[in-house]
């Protein structure tokens, strides 16, 4: 499968991977996928006071794809707002690396990852965000 | 581009081998000027390419301890295998509807049954064990008044692992059942005798033997002897089993594939043997948490078919561009499936998507394996540090038990 240079970038260079302290206030954590379907993603975010993503780090179990698309979605939810991050629609996430019909799912992945990250922060702090 | 990139390294011997040089010296005299064709007697032409095809037919019986006349030349194993299976059913079917396979095989061969199942014949397929056997006491309670055939393969092309042949041919005859054996991978790996073993039919691969592609042959016993319905009917050639004009340069290139093996295999396998045996060491000292799939002593020597815990098969692959190998998880289907030879080992589904098939085989170095340990370590480690299955293995938790939303 001939895969795109963005793409291969992504999987060689992965930004962002680590792992943040789950049990801190600011930090929302999506946990997506399942090992026996072949992918897992785990994805974490710091948010500041004012509602701002200001890191991201992301460990993924998957093909290239999976791990392209978890890397492409730190960079982008970086310095976005809740609302703007959850706004990324998995086709942005498969146009901008050219996935093959076949790795969709990737891509799908990896904005249930972001939403389940920002439900979690959200749930975490409270109805007082959760109702803004 | 001036920049010369390194060949990569090929270890996937399962999928198929490089023509040996000696058997294309061999066949290269058949494409020009001995170009008759086998089945014209009227002229030398013909007479020369008739005894080129009778000596490759020996050739080929010898490894396998049958007789020239036993064997017929197919297009391949998949052929052979549709040849076997069709044509033994089709013949033997209306009195003795039932086959016995095994969920295993390859497969051409599952589809064969599959087709025969949808024309009305019953199939039974049996299960393995953990390491990849069949269990002989299923397969004799399987067996009954309606059975014509059992379809057992001889060595699994994921797995590697080596059916009890000699076993099961046993218990065939002794119930009075044919018994066929998919060899494709088994030839030049493992002995094989048709007398000792009790078999009646055998598929062979030409391209799996360092042989040419598009050449294979299927053994037919002549006593007791075994009647198969053509699947292709043509011109009456082989027998009646299989029409069309014999390739003469492809089976001059099968027969001395058979012969070079006739004469090396011990001492090639012995050496194959400890390339493997030595692989794994490595991997074993360098790496945490790998599986062998498949029984580690019933296996031929070739393959190495290893689970890579917390590390998803294809990105994998991505890693080691410079290794060919075979990833046992198929996550290029909307449906991600792994291997359905590991679920059948019951081998864990996350497991399954972990595993690399390694091949060794003739032209394989020392060198080339300690690169590509090297290299598929490496890969393994990086990924591992990207793997939240890992970071949570490492934390103690057991991945089992978190409830995981399948996709």
């Amino acid at each position: 499968m001939a895969y795109s240079e963005k793409l291969i970038d992504h999987y060689e260079n992965p930004r962002n991977v680590g792992s943040m302290d789950k049990n801190e206030s600011f930090v929302g954590t999506g946990l997506v996928g399942a090992p026996a379907c072949g992918d897992v993603m785990k994805l974490q975010i710091k948010v500041t006071p004012e509602g701002i993503i200001e890191d991201a780090k992301f460990k993924t179990f998957g093909c290239g794809s999976a791990i392209a698309s978890s890397s492409l979605i730190t960079e982008w939810v970086k310095g976005k707002s809740l609302d703007e991050a959850g706004a990324i629609k998995n086709s942005q996430i498969a146009e901008e690396l050219a996935l093959p019909p076949v790795k969709i799912h990737c891509s799908i992945l990896a904005e249930d990852a972001i939403k389940a990250a920002i439900s979690d922060y959200k749930s975490k702090n409270g109805a007082a965000d959760a109702a803004e | 581009m001036n920049e010369l990139k390194a060949k990569p390294i090929y270890l996937d011997y399962q999928a198929t081998t490089p023509t040996d040089p000696r058997v294309v010296e061999a066949m290269l005299p058949y494409f020009t000027e001995k170009f008759g064709n086998p089945h014209s007697r009227n002229h030398s032409f013909g007479w020369e390419a008739e005894d080129a095809v009778e000596v490759a037919r020996g050739q080929v019986a010898k490894i396998i301890g049958a007789s020239a006349k036993e064997v017929i030349f197919t297009s391949g194993a998949t052929e052979s295998n549709n040849l076997a299976l069709k044509g033994v059913m089709k013949f033997y079917g209306k009195k003795k509807p039932h086959m016995i396979t095994v969920v295993t095989e390859h497969k051409c061969v599952l589809d064969s049954a599959r087709h025969l199942e949808q024309e009305g014949y019953k199939v039974t397929y049996l299960g393995v064990k953990e390491n990849g056997l069949i269990d002989l006491e299923e397969l004799k309670a399987a067996i009954t008044d309606e059975t014509a055939l059992v379809s057992v393969m001889g060595v699994n092309n994921e797995i590697g692992v080596i059916q009890p042949l000699k076993e099961i041919g046993a218990i065939c005859r002794e119930r009075k059942v044919f018994f066929h054996t998919d060899c494709a991978q088994a030839v030049g790996k493992i002995d094989l005798d048709v007398e000792d073993m009790n078999i009646d039919l055998m598929s062979i691969s030409g391209h799996k033997i360092y042989g040419p592609k598009g050449i294979g042959a299927l053994y037919v016993r002549r006593r007791p002897r075994v009647r198969v319905i053509a699947q292709i009917t043509g011109g009456g050639q082989e027998r009646g089993m299989r029409s069309g004009t014999l390739p003469t340069p492809l089976i001059v290139g099968l027969g001395k594939a058979c012969d070079i093996l006739s004469n090396e295999m011990a001492e090639e396998n012995a050496r194959i043997k400890e390339l493997r045996d030595y692989t794994l060491q490595r991997f074993r000292d360098r790496l945490d948490d790998i599986y062998l799939n498949g029984d580690e002593e019933a296996r031929v020597c070739g393959n190495l078919n290893v689970s890579f815990a917390y590390v998803e098969g294809e990105s994998l692959q991505m890693d080691i561009k410079n290794i060919a190998v075979s990833s046992g998880s198929a996550c290029t289907s909307a449906s991600l499936e792994p291997s359905y030879v590991l679920r059948a080992l019951g081998v864990d589904e996350e497991l399954a998507h972990t595993s690399l098939r390694i091949g060794i085989g003739r032209y394989t170095t020392k060198e080339e394996l300690d690169e590509a340990i090297d290299s598929i370590s490496t890969a393994v480690e990086r990924l591992r540090e990207m793997s939240p299955l890992w970071e949570m293995a490492q934390e103690g938790i057991d991945i089992k038990s978190i409830e995981w939303a399948e996709h």
